[in-house]
């Protein structure tokens, strides 16, 4: 019965979309795990994979590669500055359920003509679609302002990055790209997905994650401010005062 | 937006990531603004703070982590000074601990307040709105007053009489206060005490430049004894300041402290040697000018039509 069903699927799919069933992506990246130190000032993630098929490359419909890098998503608040008494405060502000702290799509052709909208809706892959907004207020009678102000400021911050046409396609086969990660990334792990697709569909797709952790010193003070946080600020105290104080009884030391 | 030009061009040197502030700065721009403010309080004779703090927000450290680590830093930069008051005996260990009182009642209230603004997304407009009205009240009091004095000092024989007797000692609930040599209310001070600690937890400052005024003219406290018992009641406000901070908000950036205090101990050394060459009033006329600088730049941020009017935060309840 099962296999009755694999066979017929196989053999619409075969009808419908000849090789399709058949492509699958290998890939890797430059690094599984990108370590915040002390001194982390940006980074860059190299991706690249091939096209691993038993069948004949389909000459008709070319075969476009789309990767994602998303960040952890979290609810964040837009809040807009208006003129009130003389200076600028802030007023409106909208709620935005879900945005990724950072995403970046990479693509090997522009990414109006290798993937329909309905597709996009589906897998979430344009920046816009990656962001899940619901509610507004009601008063908030523009929040897509809000949204576009969302893409704006983390565009302009490198945390969304679009690049089309970035990805280097070759013979329909191999393909590689890189992605810069900013200075300000934030912890969490990190979706990489990859995706294959053909006459605007996506016929199948890859996804691994990326560990983005602080390390050594910044992640021992970075857990110690949250998890104890009353003891932090002692220690804070007592660190403070303790380099204060030693490096007047140097200079003291020295002068005299 | 968190580096300069100058920043950018020398990051292959030192650029080290705060761990609280999430951001990645130049380290020597940090030991820098700690070196240069530490040496104009020691040209001075001020706590800093209320240059620091602003200072760090232009090099786009979260209003958050910079009010609440430089709360850190003060305690650690009031520390030595402490010390060489209570070896000197000029502190009013008394008057000291009415006005601590008041002070961590105050601070208390203002971390409350800050938090709750920050709910609302008002913080950093409160922040730089205290900083506007209190550097722009300081900056031309200090200038119109130090003017008057290098005009005094031209014309001599005219020595200003302090009032001993004023309203402040009709007030119940008297005290002696024998260091001082005082005997009033308990409440001036204590009220005293709450402005500044409130004036900690928002702006992340001493408030020495608020205290000392205060305990001159209003309290009528001895000129010898000011500084050392305003600096012991700061030292243990900005450490209460810094828990609450740190227990609250998780704001207090340690290596961002670290960096800024020892900037700031040796700033501190070679303004004071630079002070002791210049003349007083000369002095305060610079400060002033400086201060009334920070103010104006601050007033123009809040006035004039910011270039993005969006801002991001994480989802909060308001």
């Amino acid at each position: 019965m099962m296999r009755g069903l694999i066979a017929l699927a196989m053999l619409l799919s075969a009808l419908a979309l000849p090789g399709a069933a058949q492509e699958e992506i290998v890939a890797d990246l430059s690094q599984r795990q990108v370590p915040i130190t002390a001194d982390f000032d940006g980074s860059e993630l190299i991706l690249y994979g091939a096209v691993k098929r038993e069948t004949p490359i389909s000459i008709t419909e070319p075969l476009s590669v789309i990767i994602t890098v998303a960040g952890p998503s979290k609810p964040v608040t837009v809040r807009r500055k208006e003129k009130v008494a003389g200076i600028w405060i802030n007023t409106d502000s909208v709620e935005i359920d879900s945005a990724p702290s950072f995403y970046a799509i990479a693509t090997s052709r522009p990414l109006n003509q290798i993937l329909s909208d309905t597709e996009d809706l589906r897998y979430k892959i344009s920046i816009p679609r990656a962001i899940r907004s619901v509610g507004a207020p009601q008063h908030v009678l523009d929040s897509h302002e809000f949204t576009n102000a969302l893409m704006r400021i983390k565009a302009a911050n490198g945390s969304y990055q679009a690049r089309p046409s970035t990805i280097a396609f070759f013979d329909q086969t191999l393909f590689k790209t890189a992605v810069t990660l900013p200075a300000n990334l934030t912890e969490g792990t990190y979706k990489v997905t990859l995706y294959l697709t053909r006459d605007r569909q996506v016929i199948t797709s890859y996804t691994t994650n990326l560990a983005v952790q602080k390390v050594g010193l910044e992640r021992f003070l970075y857990r110690l401010a949250h998890d104890q946080p009353l003891v932090y600020g002692l220690l804070s105290l007592f660190i403070a005062i303790v380099a204060g104080w030693g490096a007047s009884a140097i200079f003291r030391y020295f002068k005299g | 937006m968190v580096k300069g030009s100058f920043a950018v061009r020398y990051r292959v040197l030192m650029q080290i990531y705060l761990p609280i502030a999430e951001v990645s700065v130049n380290a020597f721009l940090l030991l820098g603004l700690g070196g240069i403010v530490g040496m104009l309080s020691g040209m001075f004779g001020v706590g800093g703070g209320f240059l620091m703090t602003p200072l760090l927000f232009f090099i786009g450290i979260p209003p958050a982590v910079a009010v609440a680590t430089e709360a850190n830093q003060i305690v650690a930069s009031s520390f030595s000074g402490v010390l060489a008051h209570l070896k000197r005996k000029t502190v009013d260990l008394r008057m000291g601990t009415v006005l601590l009182i008041g002070g961590l009642i105050g601070a208390a209230l203002g971390v409350q307040l800050f938090n709750f603004l920050k709910s609302l997304g008002q913080v950093d407009l409160l922040v730089k709105l205290c900083y506007v009205v209190f550097l722009g009240i300081i900056g031309a009091l200090m200038f119109v007053e130090s003017l008057n004095a290098i005009r005094r000092s031209r014309k001599p024989g005219a020595v200003p009489v302090r009032k001993k007797h004023n309203w402040i000692h009709n007030l119940p609930f008297k005290m002696k206060f024998r260091t001082s040599g005082l005997y009033i209310s308990v409440i001036p001070p204590m009220v005293v005490g709450v402005l500044v600690g409130i004036l900690a937890a928002i702006m992340g400052v001493g408030g020495g430049f608020i205290m000392v005024p205060a305990m001159i003219y209003l309290l009528g406290m001895p000129t010898k004894v000011v500084v050392g018992t305003s600096l012991f009641q700061i030292i243990f406000v900005t450490a209460f300041t810094t828990l609450l901070h740190a227990t609250t908000n998780f704001t207090v950036d340690m290596p961002l402290a670290v960096l800024l205090l020892v900037g700031g101990v040796i700033g501190a050394q070679f303004g004071a040697m630079i002070g002791t060459r210049l003349k007083a009033e000369q002095l305060r006329i610079l400060l002033a000018m400086m201060v009334l600088a920070v103010c104006l730049k601050l007033a123009l941020d809040l006035l004039i039509m910011p270039s993005e009017l969006y801002t991001i935060g994480p989802a909060g309840h308001g």
